[in-house]
């Protein structure tokens, strides 16, 4: 049984490729210089349809998880964390916390995190692990 | 509808129409919208009622920044946005909302992006950017603002036991209720771990069942030999389809949406409210609850339920049922909710509270994607 994958759509196709070269891809408003996540061709914001893809940090905090303990034959082995991440430039997003002890010690809230890229099949995912690990 | 009460101010299809194979059902949807919005000059902050059909109107309020209280989902096939048309007439005149959106995209010859709806296909929006990391039920879904939230408002696991045990002595009271032993903190805590904090006891049941509802207008109730039940209010709001978008992981913007229309609309304070129901899918509900509903101030609601204001004899009996944790859940829990409210409002509830005459029903959806709040009253 396989992870299950992204499949992009022309909206979103920017940020799965930077993935697969190892470019967290997000997007900001040319008009009100938000940056938001996940993609879309306008401002949720201000419904400007003047935005930019840029490559960001990669860097933020970890802002909330669980940790998983039922089987995930798909997902490798229990426990994993399952997490949100609040990056540098403002969003969150959904990851998973690697490089460290699936455990409540390890996972401390407002720990440092960068991203770290995987390859599953066709696709990169963006994973997260504990800054300088 | 009353006549020439409603009009139509915008309309706008999408900039391109035949093969449009850069665009997603979702982006459709999103292109027509903008359109009719520059059409007649207002921005996403100026909806607050939104109806879609083949995608859910979570996502199309979420993806356009639109903080809706009246949503649409009505799903009837190709007429159902002139079935939009009249429920939004209907919502505008009643005040629910001031000016709907009604949205339709579809992908028909280019297939791109489809699947959406509540469904989880992988182009859509859950598919993408949060299957891929594991998430596929509730227990790993409507957990995930919880460190943070605990964190935030300084609560441990044992507050979110007390939440399952306190309402396990209102389950006890109920012949009809799945699980009655009564069960102490210890026993949630030693539980299995199904998601971490979260324990098999603070995790609602898996039952089946039904409910229905018949409603009519309050002066044809009259003859009727059921005790009438009467809507003093009534609230509604999307927020995300994604719980890792919410906006702020320590409270629903949904509730605090829906909520205070519902107590807006029936004229009443917090003081008023005999009986409370509040969905209870997991044991952190009901705290978001009381705090976005406004009976607690934030972090006082662990306090407020430990101190025994929610249980049996307490000031506001909440989840009377025993609720989701212990009554039972089918999978969409929100119309039990409502069947207890009616019953203490009818004053034939198992665990009757005595005199009670005002009850609020309050309802998530998704992982806090959405929200709705109902206030009752057993007097005309």
């Amino acid at each position: 049984m396989d992870r299950a994958l992204p499949q992009p759509t022309p909206e979103t196709q920017h940020f799965w490729d930077g993935c697969k070269v190892g470019e967290l891809r997000l997007q900001r408003c040319a008009a009100c210089a938000q940056t938001y996540f996940p993609p879309r061709p306008f401002c949720p914001a201000c419904g400007s349809r003047s935005v930019e893809v840029y490559v960001a940090s990669g860097k933020g905090v970890l802002w909330s998880y669980v940790i998983n303990h039922r089987p995930r034959p798909d997902m490798g082995t229990e426990p994993h964390s399952i997490a949100v991440v609040k990056l540098k430039e403002g969003p969150t997003m959904m990851t998973n916390i690697v490089g460290c002890p699936q455990t409540p010690e390890a996972l401390q809230l407002d720990m440092p995190v960068e991203v770290t890229f995987e390859t599953f099949g066709a696709m990169a995912l963006p994973l997260f692990k504990p800054a300088g690990a | 509808m009353k006549p020439r009460s409603i009009a139509v101010v915008g309309a706008a299809e999408t900039t391109r129409l035949g093969k449009i194979p850069d665009m997603s059902v979702i982006g459709l949807h999103a292109d027509a919208a903008l359109n009719a919005m520059a059409d007649c000059g207002l921005t996403a902050k100026d909806i607050d009622g939104v109806a879609t059909a083949g995608e859910s109107p979570t996502n199309i309020a979420h993806y356009l920044g639109i903080t809706p209280t009246w949503a649409d989902g009505t799903q009837v096939g190709g007429c159902s946005f002139m079935l939009h048309v009249r429920h939004a007439a209907a919502a505008i005149n009643e005040g629910l909302c001031k000016t709907v959106l009604i949205t339709h995209g579809e992908s028909g010859r280019s297939r791109v992006g489809g699947g959406g709806g509540f469904g989880r296909a992988p182009a859509s929006l859950m598919g993408q950017f949060e299957m891929p990391f594991g998430v596929t039920s509730p227990p790993t879904m409507f957990t995930i603002p919880v460190m943070r939230y605990l964190k935030a408002r300084g609560y441990t696991e044992t507050d979110l036991a007390m939440v399952a045990v306190i309402q396990r002595e209102w389950a006890a009271m109920n012949p009809r209720a799945s699980f009655r032993t009564p069960i102490t903190v210890d026993d949630v805590l030693n539980s299995p771990m199904i998601a971490w904090p979260f324990r098999m006891l603070m995790c609602c049941l898996v039952t089946d069942g039904g409910g229905a509802l018949i409603l009519t207008s309050a002066e044809r109730a009259k003859d009727f030999p059921t005790k009438p039940v009467y809507i003093l209010g009534t609230g509604e709001s999307v927020e995300t389809p994604l719980v890792s978008q919410m906006e702020d992981f320590t409270s629903s913007k949904a509730f605090r949406v829906s909520g205070k229309k519902a107590f807006d609309e029936a004229g009443i304070s917090h003081a008023d409210v005999d009986h409370l129901m509040i969905y209870d899918a997991f044991a952190h509900l009901p705290l978001y609850g009381l705090e976005d509903l406004g009976f607690c101030k934030p972090g006082e609601a662990a306090g407020f339920i430990a101190d025994r204001n929610t249980a049996p004899g307490g000031k506001l009996p909440l989840n009377t049922n025993g609720g989701g944790l212990s009554y039972m859940h089918s999978g969409m829990y929100g119309m039990y909710a409502l069947q207890e409210s009616v019953r203490q409002m009818r004053g034939i509830a198992p665990a009757q509270v005595p005199g009670a005459k005002v009850a609020v029903s309050h309802g998530v959806g998704g992982m806090f994607a959405a929200s709705g709040t109902i206030i009752f009253s057993n007097e005309a």
